[in-house]
């Protein structure tokens, strides 16, 4: 949901950036997926060494903590590609042919579901549902949205940041 | 005198690149020198018509539409010539039969205002149903709820009055109003809408719950998708709570109301309401029995309404207009209007607010234009991924929670998918099993086994292997699932399964196989 990745520099882990995120959520009532979500913002991805501080910070066990990072589709265990696209696979877009385009776009690209391109250029998601349903089929290219998609303005999309 | 033009900012719109088209007119404003003001807006719905562009004029709006980026600027010389002809000119937009037929009560100032304008909100009615709820002692606002039959608009219907008494008569010290906003149905958009479009009413509407029920906090949960719904909700709450609308002091009643916005992760079972209160807790969105109810214990164990965007937003016009205004609409058991969204292959998509009792057909054929492809429809699905699959045979079916139901359907969150005759309704059925299997919380067995093998058992028929039997054994599966699952996931999704087997039994053949992904 990022409107754009951070930089790569700024992946890499830092213990103390990652404890001055999680401490202003110490006040929050329900305080994991506020704070899961400033750290995906910060790192690109929940790198492995926040799960331990997570737990200690809000009285959890390190399972809790995996348990609920593993369990929704946002968190990622490694970052992404520079770009993300996410194409809509549900059934308003799939009625618009987005079954067709997503085809389109996992040949042109050479990767499925979830993968990075080998350049590290683009990674590619599904989306179930962007809410543009009566605009399909839609997607979000690093949280620009994009309706009325057909195989023209996909490749438009696709030249534009993995040529 | 200063040009005002009206564009919108919803997310449908900047998908389609009114950003574009408003920084082209913006720009050749000031080429001509031009005094101007834009005003971005929600959008009014008219999907087909995004991005739609409108100007006030002496006589009111007028509309043109859609404005491509390329088109602007020859939009912008009929616009200053007295807002003249052109190919994209619409006229007045109330005028357009697809508005102009709606009796648009939660919806009546989406599109129209500035979204973050409380000045607007309150000069088009806002905050009247809130003085007059304040006026009322806790009971008689919730009668009033009662008295208008409003139902929850998530799906399940159940009487929206009935869960605040409940919740009010609980024992706690503290109580919650949780708004339901994680909209993950394909084909339902009117949450978005209406928190890009009108943030103030959902606000208006959950501290009049508030209120109403005793409750200090209430919480909005938002999905992770609709980044721009966030960012405007997160910006109105700031401003409401600047001039005293939330806060200790609600309207210098005495009486205080709080909120905040909590965003989902993708997670598709979190829109189902105890799987939500798990995930604001921190947890795995993982769904509880029930009983004890969310209204006796809910929220971090305390007593709590747990309402869709559209139930609460009708609230305020209950209390500004009353209760009976409201029941005067609809039909049967289901009163007041609904946001419907037609979706999908369709001509006409958008958001369009009737009062119950309108037919399918209707919605589709004549509201709608038929398909987009211009191919004949062949299915639609209502409801969302739970819902039914129903043929143009089932089109006098009226929009109604129970007409629905008695027809082996249901009319969820209000979406309409529209398909034209190339759907594979075997592959449709395919993916609401697989669909099923991802999203399943994995707390109850027929769902997290059930939906995985229902995948591998229409393999099977697509195969062509055994296909009676096969066929037997999935709708013996649905069976199971749909008595033996502890929510909504696992429990409806042999809606769309067994209508795409019963309506459309000709696609199980055998197929080539699907493709692996």
């Amino acid at each position: 949901m990022a409107s754009s990745q951070p930089r790569v520099s700024d992946l890499a882990w830092d213990a103390d950036r990652a404890a001055a995120i999680i401490a202003a959520h110490a006040g929050t009532e329900g305080p994991l997926l506020p704070a899961l979500h400033a750290l995906q913002a910060a790192f690109g991805h929940i790198p492995a060494e926040a799960v331990p501080a997570l737990a200690h910070a809000f009285n959890l066990s390190r399972a809790d903590v995996h348990g609920v990072v593993s369990f929704y589709h946002d968190f990622r265990d490694h970052p992404a590609g520079r770009h993300v696209l996410r194409l809509c696979r549900a059934e308003a877009c799939q009625a618009m042919g987005g079954d067709g385009l997503a085809a389109r776009a996992r040949a042109r690209l050479g990767v499925g579901w979830g993968e990075t391109t080998a350049d590290g250029a683009l990674t590619l998601e599904p989306v179930f549902c962007l809410g543009l349903c009566a605009c399909g089929p839609s997607a979000m290219l690093d949280g620009a949205l994009h309706g009325r998609l057909d195989a023209a303005a996909l490749d438009a999309l696709l030249d534009e940041v993995a040529p | 005198m200063t040009l005002r033009l009206f564009i919108p900012r919803d997310a449908g719109a900047l998908a389609l690149g009114a950003e574009a088209v408003a920084a082209r007119l913006a720009a050749a404003l000031r080429q001509h020198g031009v005094a101007h003001e834009i005003v971005r807006t929600g959008s009014r719905g008219l999907y087909w018509l995004e991005p739609m562009v409108e100007v006030a004029t002496p006589a009111g709006r007028v509309a043109y539409g859609p404005v491509a980026p390329v088109a602007a600027e020859s939009v912008l010389e009929a616009i200053l010539a007295d807002a003249g002809p052109h190919p994209l000119r619409l006229g007045a937009p109330d005028a357009i039969p697809f508005l102009k037929r709606q009796t648009r009560l939660s919806f009546a100032r989406c599109g129209e205002i500035d979204p973050l304008s409380l000045a607007d909100y309150q000069a088009a009615g806002g905050y009247l149903g809130l003085t007059r709820a304040l006026a009322m002692a806790g009971p008689a606002a919730i009668e009033t709820v009662i008295e208008s039959g409003l139902r929850g608009r998530g799906g399940a219907g159940f009487p929206t009055g009935i869960k605040w008494r409940t919740a009010a008569q609980a024992a706690g010290a503290r109580k919650f109003i949780v708004c339901n906003a994680d909209e993950g149905d394909s084909g339902t958009f009117a949450d978005r809408m209406i928190m890009e479009g009108d943030p103030f009413l959902l606000i208006e509407g959950m501290t009049i719950a508030g209120l109403a029920v005793g409750a200090g906090k209430g919480y909005i949960y938002i999905r992770s998708e609709y980044p721009h719904a966030i960012a405007t909700m997160n910006a109105a709450i700031l401003l409401a709570r600047a001039e005293g609308l939330l806060g200790g002091d609600v309207l210098g009643s005495g009486r205080g109301f709080e909120l905040e916005v909590r965003v989902g992760a993708g997670a598709y079972v979190c829109g189902e309401e105890t799987a939500l209160l798990d995930s604001i807790e921190g947890k795995r969105g993982q769904v509880r029995a029930k009983p004890p109810l969310p209204a006796i214990t809910g929220l971090f164990g305390c007593p709590t309404v747990i309402n869709n965007v559209l139930t609460l937003v009708a609230v305020p016009w209950i209390f500004s207009h009353g209760a009976t205004a409201y029941r005067e609409f609809g039909m049967g058991r289901s009163r007041g209007t609904m946001p419907i969204q037609l979706a999908g292959n369709i001509r006409h998509g958008g958001l369009y607010e009737a009062a119950f009792g309108v037919s399918l057909g209707t919605l589709v054929e004549d509201i709608g234009g038929g398909t987009a492809s211009g191919r004949p429809v062949r299915a639609v699905q209502v409801g969302g991924p739970l819902g039914a699959y129903f043929p143009p045979a089932l089109f006098d079916t009226p929009f109604d929670y129970e007409a629905f139901a008695a027809r082996d359907g249901l009319i969820g969150h209000g979406g309409i998918v529209v398909f034209d005759d190339s759907v594979d309704m075997a592959r449709q059925a395919r993916f609401a099993l697989e669909f099923c299997s991802v999203e399943s919380c994995g707390k109850c067995t027929p769902c997290r086994i059930g939906s995985t093998r229902g995948v591998e058992v229409l393999d099977r028929v697509l195969a062509g292997e055994n296909v009676a039997a096969n066929l037997a054994l999935i709708e013996d599966l649905c069976q199971t699932l749909k008595f033996g699952s502890l929510c909504a996931l696992g429990g409806f999704t042999p809606y769309p399964v067994m209508s795409a087997l019963t309506h459309f039994r000709e696609d199980f053949v055998p197929h080539r196989p699907l493709a692996a992904e």
